[in-house]
C-alpha cells in the first residue's frame, strides 16, 4: 500500500513541476502570440480579434521594412564571409599539419571565448571609428565575422577531417589546381556542415543587438533588433500594434531556421563563444 | 542569442594524433596553398578579436577619451584607472551586482532548472516534452530584443500577466524587485542550454548501473547521487563554466532596465557601456574591460582543461 501511495505521489509531483515549468515558459510568450492579432493590444496577453490589420500597418511603416531588409543584409554579408573564410581555412588546417596548427586552434579557441562583444565593446568601437566605418555595414560584419570565424573553423574541420582524401589525390594526380579541388570535390562533401556554419551564422547575426548598437549610429541603417529596443524605449508611448505585429514578424525566421537545422542535423554539442 | 554559442565538442590540440588521410595529405594541398587558404580567416580574427583584446590592455592605461583635448592627444595614465575604480562606489556596486546576477541566473536559475528538466523528462515518452521542450529552447532563440519586451509586458504593474494571474496586485517588478526580475528573465531565457546538456549526458548513464542501484533498494534521490552525479560530472562542470562566461559577458539586461533603477541591475557590461560609450571615457571603460577580460580568461582556461582531460 505504502509503495502504491509513493507512486502516486510520484506521479503528482513530477505532473506538478512538468506543468509549472511549462507554465513558467509558456506564459511570457503569450503577449507574442496573442497581441500581433488584437485589434487595440495591450501589455496584457489575452486572447482577441483576430486581425491582420497589425501587420498591414506594419508593411506600411517605411521604418521598419528598412530595419528588416537591414538586418536580412548584414545576416548575408557575415554568413557569406564566415562560410567562405571558414571553408578555406578548416579544409587547409584538417588537411595539412602547418606547424604549430594545434597551437593555434587551441588560442583561437580561447580568443573566441574570452574576448566577447561586451568586454572588447571600447576597441571595437574605437577600431571601426580609426577605419572610418562608424555607420557603414563592412564594419559591422567585420566585427561579427571576426567574432563567428573561430568556432565556425572548428565545426567545420569535424566535417572537413572526415571526408577521404583519395579523389583530391586523384584529382591532384590528374592536375587540378587547389582551388578546384576545394570548389568540385571538398565543397559537395562538407556542404552539411556548411549549411550549419551558414544557419548558426544568420541566427548569431539577426539577434545581436550590441555591435549594430554601438557602431550604427544612423537610425536608417539600424537592424530590426536595434528597431525593436527603440520602439519601447524612445518616443514616449509604445505603438503596441506596430511593435507587437513587428517583433513576431523578426522571431519567425529564427526560430524557423532553428528547428530546420534541429530536425535535420539533430542538436550537436558544441560548446563555446557568445558574443 | 545564446544559440550562438559553438566551439569544439572535442578537445582543440596539445595532444598531436594525426587527423585521418594526413600521410598522403601533402599531396593533396601544398603548404603555400594552405596558407593562403587559411589566410583570410585569420587576418580577420587577428584584426577584429586579437587585436583587440590586445588594444584594450593599453587603452586601459590611458586617459582616451571620447571628445575633448583627451580624445586628440591621449595620455599614458599608469593604473590610474584602475586605483579610480576601486575607490569608484558604483563599480564596486556593479561588482555585487554581477555576482548576484550571475549566481543567481546561470549557477542557481539555469542548473537547477535544466537538469530538473532533464532528469524529471528522461523517461518520459509523451508528446507533451516535446512540447515542453521546444518552449523551453525558443525561449532560447527568440532575439534578445523580443524577449526583453516580452517581460516588460509580462512583468507589468497595471496590465502585465503576471499580476493578472496572482490576482490583480500592481507590483511594478522592475522597479520594486529589479534585480530579482533581471535573474529570473535570465534564468527563463538561458535554461535550454542546461537543459539540452544534461539531457544528453543523463542519456549516457549506462542504464545497466541505474537498474543495479533501483534492485539494492536505492531511492531515486540516492540513485542521482551516487550513480548520476559522478557520471556526469564532467559535464556539469562544463555546463556551469559555460554559462557563468555567457552570463557574465550578457548585455541583455540593459534591454529590461538599462541598469536601473538606480544602478540596481547595473551588471559589468552595462557599466562598461554607461561609461566608455555613452559618457565616452575610453580609458576607464578600458580598464573594466581588462578586468572583465581577465575573468573570462580565468574561466575559459578551466574550460579548456576539462576539455582536454575528457579526451
Amino acid at each position: 500500500m505504502g509503495g502504491w501511495l509513493r507512486l502516486v505521489a510520484a506521479r503528482v509531483g513530477f505532473s506538478a513541476f512538468v506543468a509549472l515549468a511549462a507554465a513558467f515558459f509558456a506564459l511570457p510568450m503569450l503577449w507574442l502570440v496573442f497581441a500581433p492579432f488584437d485589434p487595440t493590444p495591450t501589455l496584457a496577453a489575452r486572447p482577441a480579434g483576430p486581425t491582420l490589420a497589425n501587420f498591414r500597418d506594419v508593411f506600411q511603416n517605411p521604418l521598419v521594412l528598412t530595419s528588416l531588409r537591414n538586418s536580412v543584409l548584414l545576416a548575408l554579408y557575415a554568413m557569406v564571409l564566415v562560410v567562405a573564410a571558414a571553408t578555406l581555412a578548416a579544409y587547409a588546417l584538417s588537411r595539412v599539419h602547418l606547424p604549430g596548427r594545434d597551437l593555434l586552434l587551441y588560442v583561437l579557441l580561447l580568443f573566441s571565448s574570452v574576448v566577447s562583444g561586451t568586454a572588447a565593446m571600447v576597441p571595437l568601437f574605437l577600431l571601426v571609428f580609426e577605419l572610418g566605418l562608424i555607420n557603414t555595414y563592412l564594419g559591422v560584419t567585420l566585427v561579427l565575422t571576426g567574432g563567428l570565424l573561430p568556432a565556425a573553423i572548428f565545426i567545420l574541420k569535424d566535417f572537413t577531417d572526415t571526408t577521404p582524401t583519395s579523389y583530391e589525390e586523384s584529382a591532384r594526380v590528374f592536375g587540378a589546381s587547389p582551388f578546384q579541388i576545394l570548389r568540385d570535390i571538398v565543397v559537395p562533401l562538407v556542404r552539411p556542415g556548411m549549411a550549419v556554419i551558414a544557419v548558426w551564422s544568420i541566427v548569431n547575426v539577426w539577434g545581436n543587438f550590441l555591435i549594430p548598437f554601438i557602431l550604427l549610429r544612423d537610425p536608417d541603417l539600424a537592424p530590426a533588433s536595434v528597431v525593436t529596443y527603440s520602439f519601447y524605449t524612445e518616443g514616449g508611448q509604445a505603438d503596441l500594434r506596430l511593435l507587437s505585429a513587428f517583433s513576431l514578424l523578426y522571431s519567425v525566421p529564427v526560430v524557423v531556421m532553428y528547428l530546420f537545422v534541429q530536425r535535420r542535423y539533430g542538436f550537436r554539442f558544441y560548446g563555446g563563444i557568445k558574443r | 542569442m545564446p544559440t550562438t554559442s559553438p566551439a569544439p565538442a572535442e578537445a582543440p590540440g596539445g595532444d598531436a594524433q594525426p587527423p585521418r588521410g594526413e600521410p598522403g595529405a601533402a599531396a593533396v594541398l601544398g603548404r603555400p596553398a594552405a596558407g593562403a587558404f587559411v589566410a583570410p580567416a585569420l587576418l580577420l580574427i587577428a584584426a577584429f578579436l586579437v587585436f583587440p583584446a590586445l588594444w584594450t590592455l593599453y587603452l586601459g592605461l590611458t586617459d582616451y577619451r571620447l571628445t575633448g583635448a583627451a580624445a586628440v592627444n591621449p595620455s599614458f595614465v599608469g593604473l590610474d584607472n584602475y586605483t579610480q575604480a576601486l575607490s569608484d562606489p558604483q563599480f564596486r556596486n556593479s561588482l555585487v551586482v554581477t555576482a548576484l546576477f550571475v549566481f543567481g541566473s546561470a549557477v542557481i536559475g539555469q542548473t537547477f532548472l535544466g537538469f530538473a528538466l532533464a532528469w524529471t523528462m528522461r523517461d518520459w515518452r509523451s508528446p507533451l516534452r516535446s512540447v515542453v521542450e521546444v518552449l523551453v529552447i525558443v525561449a532560447w532563440i527568440l532575439p534578445g530584443s523580443v524577449v526583453a519586451f516580452l517581460w516588460i509586458a509580462f512583468l507589468d504593474g497595471q496590465s502585465g500577466t503576471l499580476n493578472a494571474l496572482l490576482g490583480g496586485v500592481d507590483t511594478e517588478w522592475l522597479l520594486e524587485t529589479p534585480l530579482l526580475a533581471v535573474i529570473v528573465f535570465n534564468t527563463w531565457r538561458g535554461t535550454a542550454f542546461s537543459m539540452l546538456l544534461y539531457g544528453a549526458a543523463l542519456s549516457a548513464v549506462p542504464p545497466s548501473h541505474l537498474e543495479t542501484a533501483r534492485l539494492a533498494g536505492a531511492s531515486a534521490f540516492q540513485q542521482l547521487r551516487d550513480v548520476v552525479l559522478p557520471t556526469i560530472r564532467g559535464h556539469i562542470l562544463t555546463s556551469l563554466l559555460l554559462i557563468s562566461l555567457w552570463t557574465f559577458n550578457d548585455f541583455t539586461p540593459y534591454l529590461l532596465t538599462r541598469g536601473g533603477p538606480n544602478f540596481r541591475t547595473d551588471v559589468l557590461p552595462v557599466f562598461i557601456f554607461r561609461n566608455a560609450i555613452s559618457s565616452g571615457q575610453l580609458g576607464y571603460g578600458a580598464a573594466i574591460s581588462t578586468v572583465v577580460l581577465g575573468v573570462n580568461l580565468v574561466i575559459a582556461l578551466f574550460y579548456l582543461r576539462l576539455l582536454r582531460e575528457r579526451t
